[in-house]
């Protein structure tokens, strides 16, 4: 799409189907919005059947869950809580136009973002796949293994497997949406540099930020629901 | 509607005038096409889209219909039959109806009838297309590893675990074509709330763009939710993990409740859209404001609204409970009262109007006649009680034919005819224009009516024969020989339409003598962004005077006539 | 040729059915009337040209409006009220209700009486006596679906459901698979065959004519497979500490170790025999094995057919066992093991087929 270039450096792209720069944003920021409720019903039904075999199966999904480590899970809320807050941060720092404090806020949000899936990689998903403890037709006989190596009782391995797939699914899910994250704040600190009239004010940021809060949100939501199940 | 034209170019200096090519001959090249992110283009590409899958659904209709003539079906095999119906079904739903009037003529007209230079994001349209095709290009792949046989429903566990055709590709597919329609939901609902030319407010809107916008709503809040849900049966036959299906622990009826979720709410992103453009059919037409409007206009809204709320009158006998049946059954009764609004208020817009009886408007009537009886026939299946003998029969069937295909489709059909002249700017022949809405409508009931009735005396449906049943043969007889008539009404505006482009009469911007920024600001066809010059809208939406257009033609009458009677002393 | 109209109306709600059923469509050809006069008549009165009055036209009214808005809505609930209430009383269980069992399987309905005798896609019972379905599937979902009786409701793996009729005229009628199964959904039809209570009684006398002979009744069947699967062991006249009795346990509430209580009906029974961890009852630990791949629906049918039997406190356990008189019907049990000889045949719809067409 061919741009209307203007004559100040400085003047944001404002693309030809809109007016000026306040529609194009605030249409943005609407968009953004309508986007994260798609997002919400996109994660909703997994929630949902989560919720309703949780519900059915507490006690076995109780035992299933013991295997899941509660503190690498909250490590890894407190990464996402802070990088939260970083991309606030940044936003804020964009407001002022200090770029240099905002691309730090948003380097440090990358790493955050890098850690949290490495850490669910190293510690939570290659141990369980390599053991087999991966819904599949194997599991069934792989799981009570593997329960039994941790020292943990198992549960009913078909439970124990539709929690899992639950687990995977969820997760999974989520650690995608992480992964696209990080590509989009790389592809925001690349067009900051460049100066690229794409990006003239803050809103790209926020844009960038409502989604990584909306991440996080859901990892808020995963957390307790995974990792901290009351006792049946 | 009227609105004058401030030039604001020239006020401004912002936006340089373009030079008088429409978005047609704007470049020539494939690749302009291709990769093109001009509303009206895309729209284009949607409409061949489109009409490829509804000719390639149409094509497993045929069979069905030629399979059925005969109790013993000697035609297909079982397998064979039920790889027809569920191609047909999904083909028809995904691939066709959801996508066709917001991807054809919302994408078309939405930006224009509100004044904006294109829809908010157009890139994202450009990738919808894209999106929509990939979807099908998976659909088609399945169709020829040799099709898949769970319908269009899937239901769990024959489409997760016991079908042994290629479902994972089909559902894959299914999720893309989802993917695409989420994204024109949400371009509409940005465009229609931060878009809108100076001057057009909510209620200076035409309900065209009051329907989409509830399309769209539903589409965001819906189609994820099938999405995941397909998702989750294509994991679970991939990995065999047991979230639908019992022997593995799962639950057969959480996906019903799940895939209903959506696809209650999906019927009327089938439906709304034709709604929307009835609404403009008839007001100009009649040559009237809707009546109504407001009324109507927010009827769209409710329905989006209650369209979530019903989706357990498909489960009626699937084991939920009776007071669970009984509260969906009541909610289904309100749901249908939106509907009663705009039916009504559509026929009293003729009400001292100044009816023209175009190829489009006979199409909108005939949408009229239809939609109330397959609406009327959804009544019989809201009602708890009647549903346990109707559903899973012909009845069904009919209903959701009358409403699809006489509802929707005589919808598209009138909308296209009525925006042709705008989208490529050539008149079609009215003659052939009319007897096909014609030969539609009477090859439609005929094909559809007698389905009632099957559904009735208990032919279920997805049954490759009835060879306990010879006498139901008669009514299945007329039903297919209506098909035939029906595919032919079908099939001429695929000729007379394609001819109009090349030896079509120069439509200018407003054959019609329509209200409408599309008729009265832009050209036929459109330029690349639409408008020359900026609009500024001061005056109400429909602003037709039925009076005075009567009054002309009586005035010409006269003239006729005082000519006549000179030439005859 | 001749145009059939209505499906035979052979049962009790088929009668209250169609009263509903004809009312709407009344209402269906009352308000496409309406709007097609209007459709007609407008469309007449002021089409382009003519010389109607156009003056004083109105584009809205608010008054119109909520006529519009509440004659449907009350027309709507009280068709609603009316079809909820058919609808309980059709769901209702009525007393004395005989009860089949179906099991439904790919392509096939199995049918089997109380009393032991088994069919395969053909039903028959006694006119004038409440039935009621038991239904299970093994595979996927199927629909039950009786025309005649207007009668439908879903076969589901994993869960009981059941379906209830009065069948009021003798006569045969269809039998069909309402839920798309797979390859062979339109040959899982059958017959239900409506006898007058002489010739049922005949017919159960001969054992039933068609595909199969019964030797032993359900609960006989069931308390064969409590010997040989040893649930006997555990299961005694009175709860001891290895397992709870289950002696007259039908229907009533059970405690489980959260403290929840469930009622143990036909679903609970069937899920603590092939998932007995499921839910554990309180004072006892998860050591009853799982049955799930040892035990087939019939067999668990069987059991609970058995277990139900027990609800006057006779004693299941050691193996002695009253055989229950029902209906003081008593089998004549020298006639030769079941054996489901309709099993054999390969889809009994299709040689049907060709029974019809002959
Ligand atoms: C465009 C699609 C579309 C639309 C608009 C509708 C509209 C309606 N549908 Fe339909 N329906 C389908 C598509 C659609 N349906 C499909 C595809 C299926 C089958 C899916 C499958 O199983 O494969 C289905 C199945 C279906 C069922 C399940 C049947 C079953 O499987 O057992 C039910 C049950 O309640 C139902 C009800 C209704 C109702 C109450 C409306 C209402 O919205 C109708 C409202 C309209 C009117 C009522 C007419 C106008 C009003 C008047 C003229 C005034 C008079 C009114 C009153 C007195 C109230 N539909
Ligand atoms: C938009 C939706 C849509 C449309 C337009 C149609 C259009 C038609 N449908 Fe379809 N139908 C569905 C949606 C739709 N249908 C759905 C969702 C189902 C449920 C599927 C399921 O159970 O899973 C269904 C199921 C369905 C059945 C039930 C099958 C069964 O349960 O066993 C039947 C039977 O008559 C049928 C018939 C028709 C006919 C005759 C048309 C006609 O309108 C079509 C008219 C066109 C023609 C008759 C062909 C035109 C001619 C050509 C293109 C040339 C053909 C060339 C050759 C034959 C070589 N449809
Ligand atoms: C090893 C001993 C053992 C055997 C053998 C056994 N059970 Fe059990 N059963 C138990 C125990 C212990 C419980 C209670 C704990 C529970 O609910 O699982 C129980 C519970 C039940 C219940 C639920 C009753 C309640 O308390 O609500 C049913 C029904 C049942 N068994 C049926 C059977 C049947 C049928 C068989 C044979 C096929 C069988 N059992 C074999 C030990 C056994
Ligand atoms: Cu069983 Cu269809
Ligand atoms: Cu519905």
């Amino acid at each position: 799409m061919s741009s209307h270039e203007s004559t100040h450096p400085d003047a944001p792209v404002v693309y030809e189907q809109f007016e000026d720069i306040g529609q194009q944003q605030e249409t943005y920021v609407l968009g953004m919005w309508s986007f994260l409720v798609n997002e919400t019903m996109f994660f909703a039904p997994l929630f949902f059947v989560y919720g309703l075999y949780t519900w059915k199966h507490h006690a076995d999904f109780y035992l299933a869950h013991a295997l899941l480590d509660w503190r690498i899970g909250g490590i890894n809320t407190f990464i996402l809580l802070m990088s939260s807050f970083a991309v606030a941060l940044s936003v804020h720092y964009a407001q002022k136009g200090r770029t240099r404090a905002q691309l730090n806020c948003l380097w440090f949000t990358i790493a955050c973002a890098a850690a949290f899936i490495w850490i669910k990689l190293q510690f939570e998903w290659i141990p369980k796949i390599s053991h087999g403890v991966f819904p599949n037709p194997e599991f069934i006989q792989n799981y009570p293994h593997y329960a039994m190596e941790h020292g943990v009782p198992a549960a009913d391995p078909y439970k124990a497997r539709l929690y899992y797939s639950l687990y995977f699914a969820i997760t999974g899910l989520h650690a995608l949406h992480v992964a696209i994250g990080i590509i989009v704040f790389l592809a925001l600190i690349y067009l900051i540099k460049k100066k690229s009239s794409l990006i003239t004010d803050y809103i790209p940021t926020e844009m960038v930020g409502l989604y990584w809060h909306f991440v996080d949100l859901v990892w808020i939501f995963l957390y307790p629901l995974f990792y901290l199940m009351p006792r049946p | 509607m009227s609105a004058t034209v401030v030039d604001k170019t020239q006020e401004e200096g912002l936006h340089e005038p373009h030079p008088k090519k429409n978005y047609l001959t704007a470049d020539h090249t494939i690749k302009s096409w291709l990769l093109t992110v001009d509303h009206k283009r895309i729209a284009v590409l949607y409409l061949i889209s489109t009409t490829f899958f509804f000719f390639l659904g149409s094509i497993a209709a045929a069979f069905i219909r030629a399979e059925l003539t005969n109790p013993m079906g000697t035609l297909l095999t079982s397998e064979t039959y039920n790889k027809m119906f569920s191609a047909h079904g999904i083909i028809m739903v995904f691939f066709f109806l959801v996508a066709v009037i917001p991807g054809v003529l919302g994408n078309f007209l939405l930006p224009i009838m509100v004044g904006a230079r294109d829809l908010a994001f157009p890139r994202l349209n450009l990738l919808s297309w894209y999106v929509f095709m990939a979807g099908g290009t998976c659909f088609v792949i399945a169709l020829m590893m040799g099709g898949v046989d769970a319908g269009w429903t899937f239901y769990t566990p024959l489409s997760s675990l016991y079908s042994n055709t290629p479902i994972t590709l089909a559902l894959v597919g299914v999720f893309f074509a989802g993917f695409a329609s989420i994204f024109t939901g949400l371009n509409f609902i940005a465009t229609v709330h931060k878009m809108r030319a100076p001057g057009m407010t909510w209620f200076r809107m035409p309900l065209f763009v009051w329907g989409q916008y509830a399309t769209g709503v539903i589409m965001i809040l819906g189609t994820p939710v099938i999405a995941i849900t397909l998702l989750m049966v294509a994991i679970e036959r991939m990995f065999k993990i047991g979230i639908f299906s019992p022997e593995l622990g799962g639950d057969p009826v959480l996906f019903q409740h799940l895939f209903w979720f959506y696809s209650h709410p999906a019927v009327y992103i089938m439906l709304l859209p034709g709604m929307a453009v009835i609404s403009e059919l008839m007001a100009c037409f009649s040559r009237r404001p809707v009546f109504g409007y407001k009324f109507v206009a927010f009827s769209s809204i409710g329905i989006a609204a209650l369209s979530f709320l019903v989706w357990g009158h498909h489960m009626f006998v699937s084991s939920q409970s009776v007071l669970q049946g009984i509260v969906f059954s009541l909610i289904s009764f309100l749901v249908a009262v939106p509907s009663a609004i705009k039916v009504f208020n559509w026929a009293l817009t003729m009400w001292k109007g100044s009816v023209h009886f175009t190829t489009p408007m006979i199409y909108a009537l005939g949408f009229l006649g239809l939609f109330v009886v397959g609406g009327l026939t959804g009544l019989y299946l809201a009602a708890i009680d009647t549903d346990v003998h109707l559903t899973g029969t012909y009845f069904v069937v009919a209903h959701f034919h009358y409403v699809m295909v006489g509802g929707t489709i005589m919808a598209f059909l009138g909308g296209l005819h009525f925006w042709w002249p705008k989208m490529f700017g050539r008149m079609y022949s009215e003659f052939w224009g009319k007897l096909s809405a014609i030969i539609v409508f009477v090859g439609f009931n005929f094909t559809f009516f007698p389905q009632f009735i099957l559904g009735y005396l208990g032919m279920p449906r997805r049954y490759h024969y009835y060879y306990f049943a010879p006498e139901w043969q008669v009514y299945h007889v007329l039903s297919s020989a209506g098909s035939t008539v029906l595919g032919i009404g079908f099939l001429m505006p695929a000729f007379y339409l394609t001819a109009s482009l090349i030896n079509g009469k120069r439509a200018g911007r407003n054959p019609w003598g329509a209200k409408g920024l599309e008729w009265e600001h832009a050209d036929s066809p459109p330029v690349t962004l639409n408008f020359d010059k900026p609009v500024v809208v001061t005056g109400p939406v429909y602003d037709y005077d039925a009076e005075k257009d009567s009054e002309m033609i009586r005035a010409g009458q006269r003239l006729v006539d005082m000519v006549k009677g000179e030439e005859e002393k | 040729m001749n145009f059939p109209l209505m499906p035979p109306q052979a049962s009790e709600h088929a009668v209250a059915y169609d009263a509903l059923f004809w009312t709407i469509t009344a209402l269906t050809v009352i308000f496409t009337l309406i709007v097609g006069v209007m459709i007609y008549g407008f469309a007449v009165k002021y089409k382009r040209g003519s010389s109607a009055d156009r003056r004083n036209a109105q584009s809205h009214n608010e008054k119109l409006e909520v006529l519009l808005l509440v004659v449907p809505t009350v027309l709507g609930l009280a068709i609603f009220a009316w079809s909820a209430v058919n609808f309980t009383s059709v769901r209702t269980p009525k007393k004395d209700e005989m009860e089949l069992f179906v099991i439904g399987k790919r392509w096939m309905w199995h049918v089997q009486h109380m009393n032991g005798i088994r069919e395969n896609n053909e039903m028959h019972v006694p006119v004038g006596q409440p039935i009621r379905l038991t239904m299970i599937s093994q595979d996927v979902i199927h629909a039950m679906y009786l025309p005649a009786f207007r009668a439908q409701y879903h076969v589901v793996p994993g869960r009981y459901t059941s379906l209830h009729f009065t069948p009021t005229k003798p006569g045969t009628y269809k039998l069909l698979c309402g839920i798309h199964c797979g390859t062979q959904h339109s040959e899982m039809v059958g017959f239900v065959h409506v006898l007058s209570q002489q010739d049922f009684d005949e017919w159960l006398e001969s054992g039933g004519n068609r595909y199969t002979k019964a030797d032993r009744s359900m609960e006989q069947v069931g308390a064969d497979l409590w010997k040989e699967k040893g649930c006997g062991n555990c299961h005694q006249g009175t709860d001891n500490n290895r397992a709870p009795s289950l002696n007259g346990i039908f229907n009533t509430q059970r405690t489980m170790t959260d403290g929840s209580t469930v009622l143990a009906n036909e679903d609970y029974l069937r899920e603590s025999i092939l998932r007995p961890w499921d839910r554990i009852s309180a004072g006892y630990e998860n050591t009853m094995q799982a049955y799930a791949n040892s035990l087939s629906e019939e067999q668990v049918l069987s059991l609970i057919a058995y277990i139900k039997s027990t609800g006057s406190g006779a004693t299941p356990g050691q193996g002695e066992y009253e055989q229950p008189v029902r209906d003081g019907r008593a089998l004549d049990s020298s006639s030769k093991s079941t054996i489901d000889i309709a099993n054999d045949r390969a889809s009994a719809g299709a040689s049907q087929a060709k029974e019809l067409t002959n």
